[in-house]
């Protein structure tokens, strides 16, 4: 790996004081913001630091059994996240078994691929490769899974009758629910779409921005984000698509009935 | 005044038989309708009687036997059995743009309307510009074109005028005498009357039992 200049903390600071504006104006309108703003400030820089820490340890020692330990907890983590943002997640153990099997699949395949390709890193399981790519998949995974869930139990919620009343037809469930599960796969798969269509155009991705900031050359840089963008659109798109399969089937049963009643009842 | 409901012996057909059938909310001990029957369904709001339709549609989980004719439910798949059995809710659901978008025969439909009282182009219509009754009789007629041995009617006149209800009652009086059955719920008792006039099921507190009259 090519060592970049180090970044004075000095620096770091000065920036963490572009914060000062939303904090003043929250403060101002009394938006009730401030706190939030600055935890979340707070928290994403110790885990900032915590994963750096923790990649550096990894990359000295490179034990494959760590690594994979280390990304299975951040699947963890992306599991539980994504069950937080459902408004009525399955109940039970799927509501997070669905969107941590979902995205394990994705990240797994994303993964296999750029260790089979382009990156082929050495060793083959490389913590300063796997594990920010690793990052980054999943990042994006949740979202999608996340998106794509609430919208198909939104829909299962709202449009449960006309579900049913072709049920009551003899239409099978699978047949019934289509027009739901093509909504909610598009609904998860928005922000890949809408970030491979602005990018390059509208913004540049951090990863790209952070290559060339760190002195790599802009076209090794293009080269490197486009594959990574690929490798989050293919990871996002087969964890979208699998999360919404298990949920949609876990809303049915075998006697094709609609089972609203898997979900955690509404809170009154 | 004809009799639509009156049961010819030569229906044919096969009825409809429920044995011990359970749910959270409800019991039923058993009953049979028979091919050509409509059995009228009465109690309280909230007693069960929809709860009863669903569980014998399988659109809920429940236990209990319940077969048409020589079929038992567990033998066939969901699908298969809903379209023997169909259930047509109180209040339709509709799940494309147009009239027509709900039947997968449109010509059925053409042929339907006229005896629910309908204009014969509203299959063209969207959803959107139906009335609460139109809405009714056309959740009636999807319902009707796929031509299931039972039917079960949830309140199927409950928001209509007295001449759409008689042309409903002659509709189902039609199915019946080619050989369907019918369980009809209804807080009419006059309706109940026309319906049998010799037992109707009562359901009270989620228990339904039969009830007969001499």
């Amino acid at each position: 790996m090519t060592s970049a200049p180090d970044l004075p903390l000095t620096h770091l600071v000065l920036a963490a004081g572009l914060l000062a504006l939303p904090l003043g104006a929250s403060a101002w309108l009394r938006l009730g913001l401030a706190r939030p703003l600055l935890v979340a400030a707070v928290r994403m820089a110790a885990q900032l630091f915590a994963i750096g820490l923790v990649l550096d340890a990894l990359l000295r020692v490179q034990v494959p059994l760590w690594i994979a330990a280390l990304l299975a907890v951040m699947l963890a983590f992306a599991g539980r996240e994504v069950r937080a943002r459902q408004e009525r997640p399955l109940a039970g153990a799927w509501g997070y078994g669905v969107a941590t099997l979902s995205m394990a699949a994705g990240l797994t395949v994303a993964l296999g691929v750029a260790l089979a390709t382009a990156v082929r890193p050495d060793p083959w399981f490389d913590a300063g490769v796997l594990i920010p790519l690793g990052g980054m998949i999943l990042g994006n995974a949740m979202t999608g899974v996340a998106l794509a869930v609430s919208a198909l139990v939104r829909g299962v919620e709202s449009e449960g009758r006309a579900v049913e009343a072709q049920l009551a037809l003899g239409e099978p469930i699978d047949v019934a629910l289509r027009p739901l599960v093509r909504r909610a796969l598009a609904q998860g798969l928005m922000p890949t779409i809408n970030a491979m269509a602005a990018t390059g155009l509208v913004f540049l991705p951090g990863m790209m921005t952070g290559q060339i900031l760190a002195g790599v050359a802009p076209l090794v840089a293009v080269k490197m984000q486009l594959l990574v963008m690929l490798l989050i659109s293919g990871g996002t798109g087969l964890g979208a698509l699998l999360a919404v399969r298990l949920t949609a089937h876990r809303l049915s049963d075998e006697r094709h009935r609609l089972r609203i009643d898997r979900l955690v009842p509404r809170r009154r | 005044m004809p009799e639509p409901f009156e049961r010819s012996e030569d229906a044919g057909g096969s009825g409809l038989r429920v044995v011990a059938l359970r749910r959270p909310g409800l019991v039923a001990e058993g009953f049979d309708v028979a091919a050509g029957e409509c059995l009228p369904v009465m109690g309280p709001s909230g007693a069960g009687k929809t709860l009863l339709l669903r569980a014998i549609a399988d659109l809920d989980p429940n236990r209990g036997e319940v077969a048409v004719g020589d079929v038992a439910r567990a033998a066939v798949s969901g699908p298969a059995w809903r379209r023997r059995v169909a259930y047509v809710a109180a209040e339709s659901a509709w799940w494309a743009q147009t009239v027509d978008d709900h039947f997968a025969v449109p010509q059925r439909l053409v042929e339907l309307v006229p005896a629910l009282g309908l204009p014969a182009d509203s299959g063209e219509w969207p959803v959107a510009r139906l009335s609460s009754g139109e809405r009714q009789r056309l959740a009636l007629a999807r319902a009707l074109v796929r031509d299931p041995q039972v039917l079960l009617l949830d309140e199927p006149t409950a928001a209509l005028d007295a001449d759409s209800v008689a042309r409903i009652e002659a509709v189902i009086g039609q199915c019946l005498r080619r050989g369907a059955c019918a369980l009809w719920v209804t807080h009419d008792a006059a309706q109940a009357q026309r319906l049998n006039r010799h037992r109707r099921l009562a359901v009270n507190a989620g228990q339904a039992r039969l009830e007969r009259f001499r």
